[in-house]
């Protein structure tokens, strides 16, 4: 199994989603190396939360396969068929990649504590003593040492969403998956949680998929944007010159409406 | 009200029976609420079709005819099961409530929010794992306001009892009747014996919902409740 530097984090080949009769995504392709930065961008229904989603597993693919580092994921060839890996073997991969969500889906009956260590323990195995450890060292990275005891439905929105980001990273993940997750909170709350963001992606080498209007954060954040229209990629390129000088005019459209 | 004193052993054997079958009767209720609840919501259709057809047979049949058939036909061929009197009434009870319980226990679960299941697959929790830690809790403090309400119905069902030679309640009232020959007051009495019986079980029951509420960030917990001073229960939950 290839398994090195070079072998790709992420890979779609041909990947078609459909909704009924809503074709989402189209034979889509394209890769994420190891330690990219990936923003998608583009409007509302293009496909890029699919995307998220489908690497999540909580929407299936109609057609394709995606690689996660080099190793089928959902499905795979076999005797030239596409066939569904089953799930024990997905779990395996699964636990690689980590999500927050827009709504953060933080456990409301459990601690922040609690929240962050659940995983770990329980699916990774670790000691709860080495759990707690690295919960703490984690809220003290997202500024919420203090919350430790707290419950979840006592924090504000932004104090939430960093308590969700503590818990997908508790996991270790290669691979985070950030969809729109400052989009349901106060304008006055993203700031904390991008900064957060902004830290991990400085400090760390996980791969970073991410969907969002901040434009902002993307250009600083990102080494690579892919611009989405009608579950197809229309434009790629590096932030500075997709945000100054767009190539495709559906591009040049969307970043006038959302700039 | 000489008799009402004179029958009051009478009325502790009665007031137990009827304890016994409520009891009894919710608890097994309970247990067949889950197994049928979760049934109905398999992926596989050996457990979804099975679970499906015994929840509409016993909430579809009457609770009499219920009784009636475990007490009177089960002991006769082919079946040649006897069963006591009181056996029948709980089985009865907890077939027959377990059934609609378990439309609660469905219905509960599917409340849950589904960013919730979404959050628990992404931390790869597994399905019974995810079911045990992440989605009952929250759905225990929806099952329980419908739990009062089945529970208090259990209740008034129990009386049925009656008509199978146990001595519950409903028997004592018939007693009391016999005895005073005052028809006007035995069943005043019966009304009023219900009543209090069953209240007393919603604010158990309204403790306990209050206390599974407190557990996923809702309300006061029950210490704040049963405390004399008043609490003030605004501002507990700070939205974004």
């Amino acid at each position: 199994m290839p398994d090195n530097d070079l072998t790709p984090a992420i890979e779609f080949q041909g990947v078609g989603k459909r909704f009924g009769d809503n074709v989402v995504l189209d034979g889509l392709d394209f890769t994420v190396a190891k330690g990219d930065r990936v923003t998608l961008i583009g409007p509302s229904g293009s496909g890029k939360t699919t995307i998220l989603r489908l690497l999540m597993t909580l929407e299936e693919a109609n057609d394709g396969l995606i690689l996660v580092d080099g190793q089928p994921y959902t499905h795979e060839i076999r005797g030239g068929r596409r066939v569904a890996i089953p799930e024990k073997r997905r779990s395996l991969v699964r636990r690689r990649v980590g999500m927050v969500f827009q709504q953060f889906n933080l456990f409301p009956n459990m601690s922040v504590l609690e929240n962050i260590i659940e995983a770990p323990v329980h699916v990774l195995g670790i000691s709860r003593a080495q759990a707690v450890a690295r919960a703490e060292d984690l809220l003290e990275k997202v500024g919420l040492a203090d919350k430790r005891d707290a419950r979840c439905t006592q924090l504000s929105g932004g104090q939430q969403q960093r308590v969700a980001i503590a818990r997908a990273l508790a996991m270790e993940p290669e691979i985070l998956l950030l969809d729109e997750v400052t989009s349901a909170l106060d304008p006055e709350l993203v700031a904390d949680v991008l900064g957060v963001l902004r830290n991990i992606a400085e400090t760390t080498d996980i791969t970073m998929l991410i969907v969002t209007h901040e434009m902002q954060f993307a250009r600083e954040v990102s080494n690579r944007v892919l611009m989405f229209d009608g579950g197809k990629i229309i434009e790629e390129a590096d932030p500075e010159s997709i945000f100054t000088s767009p190539e495709h005019e559906r591009t040049q459209e969307f970043l006038r409406a959302v700039l | 009200m000489q008799e009402l004193v004179d029958l009051l052993p009478q009325l502790g054997e009665g007031i137990l029976v009827t304890l016994e079958l409520t009891i009894a009767g919710a608890a097994l209720a309970l247990i067949i609420a889950f197994i049928l609840g979760l049934g109905s919501r398999a992926r596989t259709r050996w457990a979804r079709v099975p679970s499906r057809v015994v929840v509409e047979f016993f909430r579809g049949t009457s609770l009499v005819v219920q009784i009636f058939w475990l007490y009177y036909v089960l002991p006769l061929p082919p079946f040649y099961v006897e069963l006591d009197p009181l056996a029948c009434g709980i089985l009865a009870l907890g077939l027959n409530y377990g059934a609609y319980a378990a439309e609660v226990v469905r219905g509960s679960i599917n409340s849950v929010p589904t960013g919730q299941w979404e959050a628990a697959t992404a931390l790869d929790l597994g399905g019974v794992h995810r079911l045990r830690r992440v989605i009952l809790p929250q759905a225990w403090p929806l099952m329980m306001p419908m739990f009062t309400n089945l529970l208090i119905q259990l209740v008034k069902g129990s009386a049925l009892a009656a008509y199978i030679t146990l001595h519950d309640l409903n028997f004592f009232i018939g007693e009391l009747r016999k005895g005073t020959t005052d028809t006007v007051f035995a069943y005043t009495v019966g009304l009023l014996l219900y009543f209090v019986f069953a209240y007393a079980l919603t604010l158990i029951m309204n403790a306990l919902e209050a206390r599974a509420k407190n557990k996923v960030g809702q309300g006061p917990s029950l210490r704040e409740i049963l405390r004399l001073t008043p609490v003030r229960t605004t501002g507990t939950e700070v939205r974004s």
